[in-house]
């Protein structure tokens, strides 16, 4: 448990500030921009209401994903990325598993008419 | 070193993002191993974007500011008297109040990724969530908090609170004078989401919106 204490001035050294983006203040933001990003956040949670992995756990995975990135990536996308790590380093499902059901996926995205739902059977029509 | 973050593919076929994709292929692999139930991540979602928000911390403020004993009962034990309201964390994280006096000023952050008081202030706003704020709500908080147009006397003491995975912070605002005779659920609406992140104040009664 950290906490800094800072009284009147800034006490620290100041890094170059001008190469930090504002802070982006918007207060009637939705909670998910994007349908697959409440996906990304339920799934999370999900495995952690199954005993998956701790929270700490995933608290650890998720910041770590967070510092390896240069700041530009979504925190969403970071979120995804972060469950892939732990489901892959928890051994739920490994690489070639998600690789080959990736390209289940696609192949019945394109085998999809537009406006029909995409299902995984339809992988197997074409 | 200078990696294009976004790579997108214009796949003129297909319907889904990049992240469409691979947030399909966890999940139907998850569900089908039997590791999430489809209808339980339906409900987590709902409940997140519904039912859970800051109404929930600021039923906890105005309670706090008007009931000495169960001020004194956060103060012993947060996550306890949290849940006295029906407000309990899902990630077993423990909760610790912090008070704001005069003079006395706390900002809460997860410097390392979003650690959060979900159970009562719902989801993080996008803010709380970026390396600018995680970055320099530490360095300069005063420059922070005038961004958020929060402007503090010189010698009021600034403390920035680290938000771990196992360690959860809500900060108690200063009550604001002129509503003596409130009851908690008008109290309530003075009680910003992010007055009790320490990047706001409180409402004065007459900024409470009609």
């Amino acid at each position: 448990m950290l906490s800094w204490l800072i009284v009147g001035e800034v006490i620290l050294n100041m890094p170059d500030l001008g190469l930090l983006d504002g802070i982006v203040l918007d207060q009637d933001e939705p909670v998910f921009s994007e349908p697959w990003e409440a996906q990304a956040f339920a799934l999370v949670i999900g495995l952690y209401e199954k005993g998956a992995f701790t929270w700490n756990e995933w608290a650890t995975v998720l910041s770590s994903t967070i510092h390896s990135d240069d700041g530009c990536t979504s925190y969403y996308e970071l979120w995804l990325k972060a469950l892939e790590t732990i489901v892959m380093q928890k051994a739920l499902a490994n690489k070639d598993e998600i690789f080959v059901r990736k390209t289940e996926w696609q192949k019945a995205l394109l085998a999809t008419p537009h406006g029909q739902p995409i299902e995984l059977q339809n992988a197997h029509k074409s | 070193m200078n990696e294009t973050k976004k790579h997108s593919h214009d796949h003129d076929h297909s319907h889904w993002s990049d992240m469409d994709l691979k947030v399909k292929t966890l999940e139907s692999l998850l569900v089908e191993k039997g590791y999430v139930d489809p209808a339980a991540l339906d409900v987590i979602v709902e409940t997140y974007e519904t039912n859970v928000g800051p109404r929930n911390g600021a039923a906890v403020v105005a309670k706090a500011w008007n009931d000495e004993a169960y001020l004194e009962r956060l103060r012993e034990n947060a996550s306890d008297a949290i849940a006295e309201l029906g407000f309990t964390g899902r990630q077993g994280e423990h909760m610790q109040v912090v008070e704001n006096k005069p003079g006395v000023h706390n900002i809460v952050v997860c410097t390392l990724c979003s650690c959060y008081p979900w159970s009562v202030l719902g989801l993080p706003p996008v803010w709380y969530k970026s390396a600018p704020y995680r970055s320099r709500v530490v360095i300069e908080p005063r420059s922070v908090l005038s961004e958020f147009g929060v402007k503090l006397p010189e010698a009021t003491k600034i403390t920035v609170w680290d938000s771990t995975a196992e360690m959860r912070y809500l900060v108690i605002p200063e009550r604001p004078s002129g509503a003596k005779d409130w009851s908690e659920e008008q109290l309530a609406k003075l009680v910003t989401r992010d007055s009790m992140i320490g990047t706001g104040l409180a409402l004065l009664p007459n900024e409470v919106p009609a």
